[in-house]
């Protein structure tokens, strides 16, 4: 919990890792792209303010000790959603397994700590074997899906895949409520645009029993994630990499980002998440409590932040998606989680929004 | 004679499909030399090394063949660095492969088309960001929705925005002329009235769009090549 001029808020980090990126992990004759892959990720950490630089080295693999410490004792955070991500292809182990997050669910934070499953579906058969099995295992209440992951000679599929389609039923059967789905570069076929959100729609207009979370709310395409969760009440903007790589680089930017999707999402519908360990979470929430629309004529018709509206965006949504036990003084209504009608007046062209 | 700056201004002209940005402004031209018997050798680079291949691809292929219709340069040398696909693409755009063959086999992936639909859908992008770009100005002026319905292009006051909107939408086959309206839809239809606030706040959102994603490239970039970047200025 993180306390500022006597409000409190509750903090679910809805996007966290503990990967391992060491040298050790580079598969064989592919560390190109296990490196170019770290590299990536290593180069929106210093996105972030210099104070909170790490170095490479140590940027590769945390400890156990460095995730509580960072999460938990100094982050502020209450309870963290791990999302994983394999990339077998590129790391022996696994880039972030879920296994390997599970391995901290220890006496000291395990019960602060909910382990995100996975899927892909050109594992077939034996991939959803593997799923119920995680599932027992685990007890997941949801998967994160990156649709770009290479596999064999497969360079990416889309959630409205048939066999995709398998894949969410079995979820939605197995008590699986939230797809976490994080868009990726490199995509069969390759002529066409591979960050494309068209196949996110037609899943949840088909699984009105899932939520969907788009991670990094679509970039780098905002304009389409946003036209499309208009229509979609059960698809949500997960804010991950939003804070870490705006908030502080691009402050102007961040602003307009916060505006439009206010506007086209709403405050309900909005997740933090911190992307441990691209950055630390201490900034990006006591950053995020101070922050304000700012006053310029660029933004006056962007709505202002309430200290409801942060509170439900760094933890009251996600809590309810997950059934996260929050304290009674902590609460607040929010309509996240709940069947509702699609913004029909924006779908309508009929909105009273002012030019 | 030198012919660097031809060669440069010749690159000024190669957009980022996605940001619809010149490469020259966006630091994506790390080299540029042209020899004394006229060949020109350009380096490339960009900010991550899994930035999306289709666009990679695209910029590669239109530098060569800018820089080739330079008067004066005899063999154009283009090739991008430390990227996933570098091979790919080098070697396609070297051989004038065209972006299906440049992957035939390749573990990058494969293509089953060429990228002149994948370089449309962007400029229909650029050219409903454009519309927030122009007429953004008069709205600040105070320019009701019934008053912008019926702005034309004509009546705008010319600006280097509005070129770059009329060159986007001569592209897509959409109107583009003195008396074409300034508020279109995907079609090319007039807005109506009613419906102008909303269509606003979609190019708007179009706008924020493209520019934050050429803030996060600008600042990749310089995380990625921060001695090289710093040294270009």
């Amino acid at each position: 919990m993180y306390e500022k001029d006597g409000e409190k808020y509750f903090v679910v980090d809805s996007h966290s890792h503990f990967w391992d990126a060491s040298r050790e992990n580079w598969k064989p004759g592919a560390e190109q792209y296990a490196k170019g892959w770290i590299d990536c990720f290593y180069g929106y950490h210093q996105l972030g303010p210099p104070e909170t630089h790490w170095d490479y080295e140590h940027y590769l693999k945390v400890s156990p000790e460095d995730f509580e410490r960072d999460m938990f004792t100094e982050g502020h955070v209450d309870y963290a959603i791990f999302q994983s991500t394999y990339l077998k292809e590129w790391y022996t182990e696994g880039f972030n397994t879920a296994d390997k997050n599970a391995s901290l669910l220890n006496e000291k934070f395990g019960d602060r700590l909910i382990v995100n499953g996975r899927f892909d579906p050109r594992e077939g058969d034996d991939g959803l074997k593997q799923l119920e099995a995680d599932v027992a295992k685990y007890h997941h209440k949801g998967v994160k899906l990156y649709t770009a992951e290479w596999n064999g000679d497969s360079r990416g599929y889309k959630l409205s895949d048939p066999e995709c389609y398998r894949f969410l039923q079995a979820a939605q059967d197995l008590g699986i409520k939230n797809i976490h789905v994080h868009k990726g570069p490199t995509i069969w076929p390759l002529d066409k645009d591979a960050f494309d959100v068209a196949d996110v729609d037609h899943a949840a207009t088909d699984f009105q029993g899932l939520n969907f979370i788009v991670e990094h709310v679509g970039l780098p395409r905002i304009e389409d994630f946003c036209f499309m969760a208009v229509q979609e009440p059960n698809v949500y903007a997960g804010l991950s990499v939003v804070i870490g790589g705006l908030m502080h680089a691009r402050p102007k930017f961040f602003a307009k980002v916060i505006g439009e999707l206010m506007f086209w999402v709403g405050e309900d519908k909005m997740l933090f998440g911190g992307d441990y360990n691209i950055w630390t979470p201490k900034w990006q929430v006591e950053g995020f409590v101070d922050w304000q629309m700012p006053d310029d004529d660029q933004f006056t018709d962007y709505a202002k932040l309430t200290t409801a509206t942060k509170k439900k965006i760094l933890g009251l949504n996600a809590a309810k998606l997950y059934d996260i036990p929050v304290p009674a003084e902590l609460q607040l209504p929010t309509t996240a989680g709940e069947d509702e009608a699609p913004g029909q007046e924006l779908v309508d062209n009929t909105a009273g929004a002012q030019a | 004679m030198n012919l660097r700056p031809a060669v440069w201004a010749a690159l000024g002209t190669v957009l980022d499909p996605e940001l619809d940005e010149p490469i020259t402004d966006l630091d994506f031209v790390e080299s540029c030399t042209v020899s004394a018997d006229g060949v020109a050798t350009v380096g490339l680079r960009l900010p991550t090394f899994f930035c999306a291949p289709n666009f990679s691809f695209l910029m590669v292929a239109d530098a060569y063949d800018a820089v080739s219709a330079v008067p004066g340069v005899t063999r154009a040398d283009v090739t991008l660095a430390d990227h996933s696909a570098s091979a790919e693409i080098n070697g396609g755009v070297a051989a004038q492969a065209g972006f299906v063959k440049s992957f035939e086999g390749s573990d990058q992936g494969q293509a089953v088309d060429e990228l002149d639909e994948l370089r449309k859908q962007f400029f229909r992008k650029a050219a409903l960001a454009g519309q927030d770009r122009v007429a953004r100005p008069l709205v600040d002026a105070g320019v009701g929705p019934d008053e912008l319905a019926d702005t034309t292009l004509g009546q705008v006051p010319p600006s280097a925005e509005l070129d770059r909107m009329r060159t986007r939408r001569a592209v897509l086959g959409l109107p583009h002329d003195d008396d074409a309206p300034l508020l279109i839809d995907a079609e090319g239809k007039a807005i109506p009235p009613a419906a102008v606030p909303l269509h606003l706040r979609r190019a708007r959102l179009q706008r924020v769009g493209i520019e934050t994603n050429g803030a996060y490239c600008k600042d990749l970039l310089k995380t990625r090549y921060p001695r090289e970047v710093q040294a270009a200025h």
